[in-house]
């Protein structure tokens, strides 16, 4: 039986060396030859680790204390670190995470897909070379010879990833492990990196290990899925299976997690828009020095957008399309070069009269809980800031506003001693929320506020948001990627590329019959997870069935 | 509450001994510190005098003792000058860039072109060389480099974005530099003016060993250091003890400065 397994790992157990924690309990898992494995589970699950320890690059840190790994028939722990190096790479292929360093900055690409192939193959330059360009070709990149002399910057992410791909699939290895390999990438991006990485490996008969925290990316390539947990494997079953009929609360739990749809709201008509973008125009200068000046370059061609009172506008765009800069733009924390951001139907400058009164009532969520908060200063004192330049308010009146918007983001007054290195990051990012909502805006801008965060925390904090905006009536910016979570948040979309905005309408109009091919092709790229009669979820790509869509003439 | 850790333990017990010796010395020494008597040259250590005497037959525990205040007291001073004007500059250009940051750096450039020897050795010839005058050289010597890491500090800062949210919430700059650069530097500056109050003491010595130190008969442990040489063959214990005194004070401080940094950091404090 072990004979047709490619990988098998027994029991495995992995303990933090100097606190004895164990982080992988006794992990059993098995890979056949040619399949595609995905591991799902949140930060913490132990899911990297227990994949770093195949081929025995677990940090030092780390110590295994039970368990047998056989790859190929051959036990792990046996070999010598000669043989380890010969199976890493060319038998166990890896991806990183981030495309951004996983390539050497300072290395000619060509140099550094043919290390390893110098390293593990009797080639002579020529076939190698050969070699080479024919797996660039093959990842699509389109002037391979150009490639082999340019350096890893001239590529965009998602790029990089293609050729971070081409040079461990250029080995023919066995074995593939990819390590949350599109996380960083933009959605459109992403699809197209995982779908050539499944070509590649079907095409070769590579085994693929995939490690994500995102259930329907994963589920949509694989053949079986393991579900981890606090370092256990709670539930493993074919993908179709699994998601028809999941066993493990955990795993309902992460489905449950998954964005959904909800009804459609009512906003009130409203003559005057609380916040309104007129022909916003922002430009980023160009360096300047003492000898030269670059050009700058623009950001932002002309926004125009207006929100009402109590609506959530969603702004979506890849990365590079401008969303993060109109928020900011609007924020105040850039300085438009042209057009003008009224607030209750006054135009506003800074230093002008409604000045004050417009930063008063606009606050912003970021996007990263983990440098949000100044990492010396205590949560309360945190939510207290924000209060500071309130005029007639009692600094008694104030600490009890601070304890009763802790209580409503759903972490209590305890909290207020704390470090934020003290809290998880979905805690954080509830601390970051406090902090926007303590002054009782009437304007709150959300850049990414739960694109840092894991699923089933993410789902959480979205809960919390979508209920204070209810409560208070805010209205919202809401820039994010994911449209997923777009969908379930969100009264109107925006969609932006390359500093303009392409289409906008309500929700269900923007995701039912999106009109601009960007739309769709965004649409296009995330999967949806649908739920079934019997109270399982079947996977199915957005706008698949394209034939009912009208022809794309202007595509 | 938990022990101390142990560096801080140590440091503090080298510094503590330092800190009573000084101010002990300022007034009493067994002997006068400056008191010549011929008849007692170049002793070695012995029960009289304790740690022996010098080429003019000054018992060196007492001149130790009175130099310990003055070196002391000078590297203090040199530091905060330098960490102050330095923190400033950082802060501002740092925060600030543009303009503001394109002069002063270019000015600051400049300065860390010189030789911080050399530097000092320029302005005492104009200052003078005294008490004070070396203060203002060094620590003008030592200003660029606390200029250069505070500002670097503060670039990556600026661009965190809990000082973005300061600037949301409506905070003045002033405030936002006040409360969330100024407290982040503490860690990088903690280090840093510890590991120069070493730099502080030797560049005394150096510059009394070029004749432009604390004039003598005054003792400092840089010119005491600095006229032990000549007599390295016959006297060892001249060289040994001030060496000593200055390699254990950099000793105390560095492990002070360690543990101070743990524990101005709340991220480092138990959880």
């Amino acid at each position: 039986m072990t004979d047709t397994k490619l990988l098998s790992v027994e029991g495995l157990r992995l303990v933090v060396a100097h606190s004895g924690l164990e982080v992988v309990k006794g992990v059993s898992f098995s890979v056949a030859p040619g399949e595609i494995v995905g591991i799902v589970g949140e930060s913490g699950s132990g899911k990297t680790l227990a994949a770093k320890a195949i081929m025995s690059l677990e940090p030092p840190s780390i110590r295994r204390t039970a368990g047998t790994i056989h790859f190929e028939g051959r036990d792990i722990a046996q070999l010598s670190p000669a043989e380890l190096r010969e199976l890493r790479g060319a038998r166990i292929g890896m991806v990183f995470q981030e495309p951004m360093t996983s390539l050497n900055p300072s290395m000619l690409i060509g140099r550094q897909l043919d290390e390893g192939l110098a390293l593990h193959r009797n080639l002579s330059a020529e076939e190698r070379r050969a070699l080479v360009l024919d797996m660039l070709r093959r990842v699509g990149i389109k002037d391979p010879e150009g490639a082999l002399t340019s350096y890893p910057h001239q590529f965009s992410g998602g790029m990089r990833q293609r050729i971070m791909l081409a040079s461990v699939m250029l080995l023919q290895p066995a074995l593939l492990v990819a390590d949350e390999p599109t996380t960083a990438l933009d959605a459109v991006v992403q699809r197209d990196v995982l779908e050539l990485m499944v070509e590649l490996t079907r095409a070769r008969g590579t085994a693929v290990l995939m490690i994500s925290h995102d259930l329907s990316m994963v589920a949509r390539y694989t053949d079986r899925i393991i579900v981890m947990c606090r370092g256990e494997i709670v539930e493993e079953g074919a993908t179709e299976e699994l998601l028809r009929d999941p066993r493990h609360p955990y795993t309902r739990k992460l489905l449950a997690a998954m964005p959904r749809r909800l009804p459609t709201r009512d906003i009130p008509p409203a003559t005057t828009p609380i916040v309104e973008v007129r022909d916003l125009v922002v430009d980023y200068g160009g360096k300047q020095g003492f000898f030269r000046k670059e050009p700058g370059k623009r950001a932002l061609h002309g926004i125009n957008l207006a929100i009402k009172p109590r609506e959530v506008v969603a702004l979506v765009g890849g990365s590079g399309s401008g969303k993060t800069t109109l928020g900011r733009a609007i924020a105040g924390l850039l300085k438009p070069s042209g057009g003008e951001i009224r607030y209750a139907g006054r135009s506003i400058v800074p230093g002008s009269e409604g000045w004050n009164d417009y930063r008063f009532n606009c606050q912003m969520v970021f996007q990263d809980p983990y440098s949000s908060l100044d990492p010396r200063m205590t949560i309360g004192s945190l939510v207290l800031e924000a209060l500071r330049q309130v005029p007639n308010m009692s600094a008694r009146d104030k600490i009890a506003r601070v304890h009763e918007v802790l209580g409503e983001v759903g972490l209590g007054e305890t909290y207020a001693d704390r470090y934020p290195h003290e809290l998880s990051g979905g805690q954080r990012q509830r601390v970051a929320i406090a902090r926007a909502i303590v002054r009782r805006p009437a304007f709150v801008i959300a850049d990414e506020p739960v694109s840092a965060l894991d699923v089933t925390v993410r789902a959480q904090v979205l809960d919390v948001f979508a209920d204070l905006q209810e409560r208070h009536g805010f209205s919202c910016l809401f820039i994010s990627h994911d449209l997923g979570v777009v969908e379930q948040i969100a009264d109107r979309v925006v969609v932006m590329k390359d500093g303009q905005i392409v289409e906008e309408g309500d929700r269900d109009a923007i995701f039912d019959r999106p009109q601009h091919p960007y739309t769709r092709q965004l649409l296009s790229a995330i999967p949806v997870l649908e739920a079934t009669a019997g109270g399982g979820l079947h996977l199915k790509w957005r706008l698949d069935d394209e034939a009912r869509m009208p022809d794309a003439a202007f595509a | 509450m938990r022990l101390p850790a142990p560096n801080a333990i140590l440091g503090g017990a080298i510094i503590g001994i330092v800190v009573v010796c000084a101010l002990f010395g300022a007034v009493w020494t067994p002997f006068d510190p400056l008191k010549i008597n011929f008849a007692a040259r170049l002793q070695p250590p012995g029960p009289i005098y304790w740690l022996g005497t010098d080429e003019f037959g000054r018992d060196v525990l007492s001149r130790l003792m009175a130099a310990a205040a003055t070196s002391v007291w000078i590297s203090l001073l040199t530091v905060t000058a330098a960490v102050t004007a330095g923190t400033a500059i950082g802060v501002l250009t740092g925060y600030l860039r543009g303009w503001t940051d394109r002069v002063l750096m270019a000015f600051n450039d400049a300065l860390l072109a010189f030789p911080g020897i050399l530097l000092a050795l320029g302005l005492l010839a104009v200052i003078g060389a005294n008490k004070y005058g070396i203060i203002l050289a060094l620590g003008l010597a030592y200003t660029p480099s606390v200029a250069r890491v505070v500002r670097g500090t503060v670039l990556s800062l600026r661009e965190r974005e809990f000082v973005e949210a300061s600037r949301v919430m409506g905070n003045s700059e002033l405030f936002t530099m006040a409360r969330h650069i100024l407290p982040n530097c503490v860690a990088p500056l903690t280090v840093l003016a510890t590991s120069m109050f070493g730099w502080v003491l030797l560049s005394e010595s150096a510059l009394s060993f070029l004749g432009l130190g604390v004039p003598p008969p005054a003792p400092t442990w840089g010119n005491m250091l600095a006229s032990s040489r000549a007599f390295i063959a016959q006297a060892v214990w001249l060289g040994i003890f001030p060496g000593l005194c200055i390699s254990l004070t950099l000793l105390g401080i560095n492990l002070l400065g360690d543990a101070l940094r743990d524990k101005l950091d709340p991220r480092m404090r138990g959880v």
